[in-house]
Formats: structure tokens, sequence, C-alpha cells
């Protein structure tokens, strides 16, 4: 995995509340083996028309965020199904943070996965961020990791809390599961001992 | 100190803790299906990995499967067929317990695990799908999970998490005639939220949820993940117990005395600490349709289409959206609205008691809707319900006689809805497109779906029984 780094970037506003991983995703896409590849239809059913043209109005066909890297979200992003589809689109696309009051559990824990960054904010600094969403290329938002802190167009900086394993994880582009594999002796052992206590299982 | 039955499982589960409180948790059974399991095991053979634990992975197609009489002929639809293909490829190569399409246990992943007994009290069970919360009516610790924690349970039989907070639901009291498990589960997210949960593990408790059968339990846990929880969970009690003996994968002999003894301490002391507590009355809950496109948008059959400006922040604006995507009017009484299709089957209902009480509002009628099927939720289901004749009653009201599998529920294989087309659903998802892009989804209890066959449009399922036969 990459590891992330500082970022300084446009971001495209999705205000709507309850944005579910069928819209970031749409099932028909799920039907691919591969990881890549998805970015062209991330958001597909609000993005283009049924006969496959481009809807003007949708944000991320709009010039000015065509290269957006963060996106500011309603609450619960990512409600809905658990597939990894949804990030790994918003991925392909180019989308490497986004900002909302809330996530939900599995969507949240997934972007960790595919070095993305979700951030929990308060409604009202959702709010301003949201606004600078909304001024396209000419406000740019900074993202640093390390230090924890959302910087606004105008310089108002804004701290998020983050779980420090997470975190470390993302920074170095760790795999969770090399880590997890240096533990195998423990593993081991608790499964010897559940063959004991519960050897139904 | 006091603790709860999720406190209980998950340290029954710890391998490994960390100084931060990341754990390394356990996993008893890995279920799989064919659509969220490829790029994992495509990482597994990348990287030389196997499958650690073989013997507790379970799996089988289900999402991609046509349900037509015709599909031992083939996948027609070819990412489908190699997604299927890939399923039986990675299941054969690693060694994991397998049921194919051909099999008559093939089905809903979340309906074969508990039907095979695989499902048992006080397991963590995992699957890459989030309707995994079904799993919990057993007492057990099951969530969905993503393809990279697929991939990680598949190579270490182990997930990292971080321990969730102890939410309790408790539905006091009975229900009322014609209010169901489905009824239940749909009325905790309208008031809960769909981000009500988000962050917990709930336990569903109280007289209502004891009454309710296994098959009942699994309907209201399977949509805790729509209230934003990771898992939901009921103690097990006799009826888990007997409904669990038996099965083929359930303990035998002294291994059965020894699990059974360890199941009957699975439940919540008296003074476990709860982090938030939702009560409802049994008696309060109504027989509830959806009339958005979340499934927080519930309101009692009886009900109108709720004002857009009646809600607050960013739901004016989500609702507004709703009511124009469901083609809906603000003040339209619910039982006003037209519907073109019947969907009976999914994860949440596709059980033989759902399908019993379809057919008993359906006995000796007709339908009065364009198309309507039921899919069964397995193989095994399919052929008891044949057996007892329900199958004849579903066909001779004009139902679809479908084979098993998700269908139409999330619309990956041929089972879809055209744009406009509106549906009675008793699966659990009404977002935009779920079942076909423009489709309108109501989501309601199998006999609520069964009664709007009959009439046409969204109905009272009390009016339907008070009619004399």
């Amino acid at each position: 995995m990459e590891k992330f780094t500082p970022l300084t970037g446009i971001a495209a506003p999705m205000p709507l509340v309850n944005i579910d991983t069928d819209m970031i995703i749409p099932k028909q896409f799920l039907k691919t083996i591969q990881r890549s590849g998805l970015g062209k239809n991330l958001f597909d059913e609000m993005r283009y028309t049924q006969d496959g043209r481009e809807i003007p109005d949708f944000v991320l066909n709009q010039p000015a965020y065509r290269n957006a890297q963060i996106l500011i979200a309603g609450d619960n992003f990512g409600c809905g199904s658990s597939r990894e589809h949804a990030p790994w689109a918003l991925a392909d696309f180019g989308i490497k943070v986004i900002i909302s009051t809330s996530f939900a559990d599995i969507f949240y824990g997934n972007c960790f996965k595919n070095g993305m960054l979700p951030i929990v904010l308060p409604q009202e600094q959702v709010e301003i961020l949201m606004e600078d969403a909304r001024k396209g290329e000419n406000a740019r938002i900074a993202i640093d990791l390390e230090s924890q802190t959302v910087t606004s167009a105008d310089g108002q900086v804004f701290t998020f809390e983050i779980d420090a394993f997470k975190k470390h994880c993302l920074l170095n582009g760790l795999d969770d599961i090399a880590l997890t594999l240096e533990k195998v002796s423990a593993i081991d052992t608790f499964e010897t001992a559940a063959a004991q206590t519960r050897p139904w299982v | 100190m006091p603790k709860t039955l999720y406190d209980k499982i998950w340290d029954a589960h710890v391998v490994h803790e960390d100084d931060n409180g990341t754990c390394l948790l356990y996993i008893d059974r890995h279920l799989v299906h064919e659509v969220t399991s490829p790029q994992a095991f495509e990482g597994l053979r990348v990287t030389g990995r196997r499958v650690r634990a073989p013997e507790k992975t379970i799996a089988v197609p289900d999402h991609n499967v046509p349900t037509t009489p015709d599909r031992e002929q083939g996948i027609e639809n070819e990412e489908s067929r190699i997604q299927v293909e890939a399923l039986d490829r990675n299941a054969r190569d690693f060694g994991v317990h397998y049921y194919p399409v051909s099999d008559i246990r093939q089905g809903i992943v979340h309906i074969v695990g508990p039907e095979q007994g695989w499902t048992l009290p006080g397991m963590t069970v995992v699957c890459g799908d989030s309707h995994t919360a079904t799993h919990g009516a057993f007492g057990a610790l099951a969530h969905g999970i993503g393809t990279s924690e697929v991939e990680h349970v598949l190579a270490t039989q182990t997930l990292i998490q971080k321990k969730s907070k102890n939410m309790k639901v408790e539905i006091t009291g009975s229900l009322r005639p014609g209010v169901t498990a489905k009824d239940i589960t749909l009325s905790v997210i309208g008031a809960t939220g769909t981000a009500g949960g988000t962050g917990y593990v709930i336990e569903y408790c109280g007289q209502a949820i004891e009454e309710l059968s296994m098959e009942g339990r699994m309907t209201v846990c399977n949509m805790a993940i729509e209230g934003g929880a990771r898992a939901g969970l009921i103690a097990p009690d006799e009826k888990t117990f007997q409904y669990v003996q038996g099965r083929p994968h359930a303990p035998k002999g002294a291994q059965w005395d020894a699990a059974l003894a360890w199941w009957k301490t699975l439940k919540s002391d008296p003074d476990a600490v709860w982090d938030k507590v939702v009560t409802l009355r049994g008696e309060d809950i109504a027989p509830v349709v959806t009339w958005g496109t979340s499934p927080e948008d519930v309101l009692p059959i009886t009900a109108t289409v709720p004002d857009p400006e009646s809600f607050t922040g960013g739901k004016v604006e989500a609702a507004r959206r709703a009511l124009d995507y469901m083609g809906l009017t603000a003040g339209q009484k619910l039982t006003d609205i037209e519907i073109d299709t019947v969907f009976i089957g999914s994860c949440t209902n596709g059980r033989i008691e759902d399908l019993r009480a379809a057919a008993a509002v359906l006995k000796g009628k007709k339908i009065a809707v364009k198309r309507a099927m039921v899919v069964p939720g397995s193989g095994l289901v399919r052929a008891q319900a044949e057996e007892e004749g329900l199958a004849q009653i579903f066909i001779d009201a004009g139902f679809e006689w479908r084979l098993a599998g998700c269908s139409m529920c999330l619309a990956m294989n041929p089972d879809q809805l055209s744009p406009g087309e509106r549906c009675a659903a008793t699966s659990n998802r009404n977002f935009e497109g779920r079942q076909g892009r423009g489709g309108r989804t109501h989501l309601m209890s199998p006999a609520m779906a069964a009664a709007a066959a009959l009439t046409g449009r969204l109905t009272d399922i009390r009016e339907v029984m008070a009619e004399p036969a």
C-alpha cells in the first residue's frame, strides 16, 4: 500500500446525507474480479444518463471537480453494503480523503485498507469546508495526517481524531496481513487452547 | 465486572490486545460468496499464502446466480459467469467447504449457514457481506467485512478489531396480530435512524423478541446493519438450541453437551452496563412500509407520505430527492400507492416461515400486479415449500416460483426492476437503483407483500386478515 503523504487539493461538495455504497458504485460493476478500473463508474447512476452521457449538473462532471482529491460529504457517508468496490472506485477516480460528520462503520474501515483517509469533523467545520468546496478550484484544502489537521482555504485549522494504529499503518503504507502474521504464534496458541475449551467449533 | 453478551463473546475470542486497545479477534466461521472474494483469493495467490483454516471457511455463490429454471444450462451474463467460476475454482484450489450452484443446499449464504448448522451460539462469524448480522440471532457475534478483511481472515483466521460500544434494544410486551419480525426491525430503524447504531453492537431483547421464532430473530438481526450497527445479537435460549440440534454441522454427543453447557451462560448479566438503550413497546408496533430511499424512511401502513419540510437539517433535501425518485407526493395515503411488482425472498425474508406467511395470504386468490416472484432462500427451503404445497399456492396465485439466490434484492442477476417500476419487496434496502436503475422499492413483511400482490397497492395486512375467507 502507498504511504499517505500530506495533500493539498480540490474538494468536491456532496452535501446529500446517507450516500450509500449502492450510489457510490452500483451493483452492475461488482462483477469484476479485479480491484482496479472502477473509477469511471464511480457514482455511475448519478453521473451518467441511462445511455451513458454525462449529466452536466453532477458535481464530478463539472470542470472544476474533475481532478478532485477530496470529498466533503453529508452525514453517514458510505452506509449500506460492505462492498469494498466503493473505496476502490473512489480511489481509482483519485479521491484520497473524505470529510463528513459521520461514516458508516464498514466503509470507514475499508478506506484505510486502500490508503484512503476518512475524516470525521463536527457539523460546523464540515459546513465551512463545504463552502470552500463550492468555490471549486479557487479554494484548496490541505490535509496533514501526521499532525491530524485539515486546513481550510482561508487558513483555519481543524484537528481530527484517528485511531493510533490506523494512522500508523496509513502513514507507513503497512500491509495488515503481514503485521498480523508476525503474531502467528499467538494465533497458534489460541487455536490450541480453543480446541480444548470449545472443541465443537 | 458485569458483562454483556457481546463482552462475553468478544473476550472469548481475543488472540492478542495491543496497548491502544486494538485487538486480534479469532474468527470461528468465515462465510464466502462470489462477489466480494475473488480479489481476496487472488491476493493469497500473489503472496503465496494459504487459507489458514479451510475447515472453518464455507463458500456458496448467491448474488449472481440466475433463479430461472433453466440455470443448469449455465449463466448467460459473461461477467457473472466468470465470477461464479472464479469461486468454483477458488473453493477447489484452497480446499474450503463449498455448495456449488448445482447443489440442492445452495442458497443465500446467510440462509445456508444457519440451515447447515455452521452458525452456532457464541461464535464469531464474518462474511464479505453486510447482512452477516443475520447470524446474530443465534447469539453469535456476526458482522460484514470488506474484501481486504476477507483476505486477512483467509490468511490468518483473525480480524484486527477495536471493540464497539454496547446498545440494548428492548421490545417489551407482545406484538399485535399482523405485526412481524420485519415490522420490529424496520420500526427500530425508523426510531433510531440509519446511523443510530453506528459504533455499537446491538443486543435485541424483551418479551416480543423472546416470543419470536429463530427465523423471526434472523429477520430482526439481519437489518441491524441498516440501523448502522455492525452486528445485532439475541441471547440464545431453548428455541435456539432446538433449532441447532441435529443440523449437519452442529456438535453431537458429548460435544453437544459441552457446547450446550457453555451456550447457556451466553447472556448479558442483569447489571451489565449499556452505552445506549432504546425501548419500544411491542403493542405500539404497526405493520410498516418504507416510503423513501433509506430504510429509516419507514411509517405505519395507515400513515401518509411525509412532507420533506417536516424534517430538519440535511434530511429535508434527502426527503425531497426521495419523493422525486419514488414518484410520490407529500400527503398521499400510503395505501393509495399502486404497485407493479412483488418480490418475496432475500436473506431478510426468504426462509420457510416467510413463505408460509405469504402463502397463507395468497391461498386461493389471484394477484393484481404485473409480475410477482418468490425466490426461496435456499434449495432446501424451496424443496420444503414444494412438499408443504406452498409452491402450488404461489403458482396458482400467479407468482413465478424461482430457484434460490439473492435475486432482486440487489439485482446483480437478471431479476431487475425497470425505470419507474414500483415494487413491494421483502428485502432490506430501498436505496436508489438498488433493485434496478430507476426502480422504486417499498420494504415490508412477506404477509404485507402478499397482500399488496392481491390488491395491486400497498395494503394493510390487518384488512386482508379481517376479510371472510
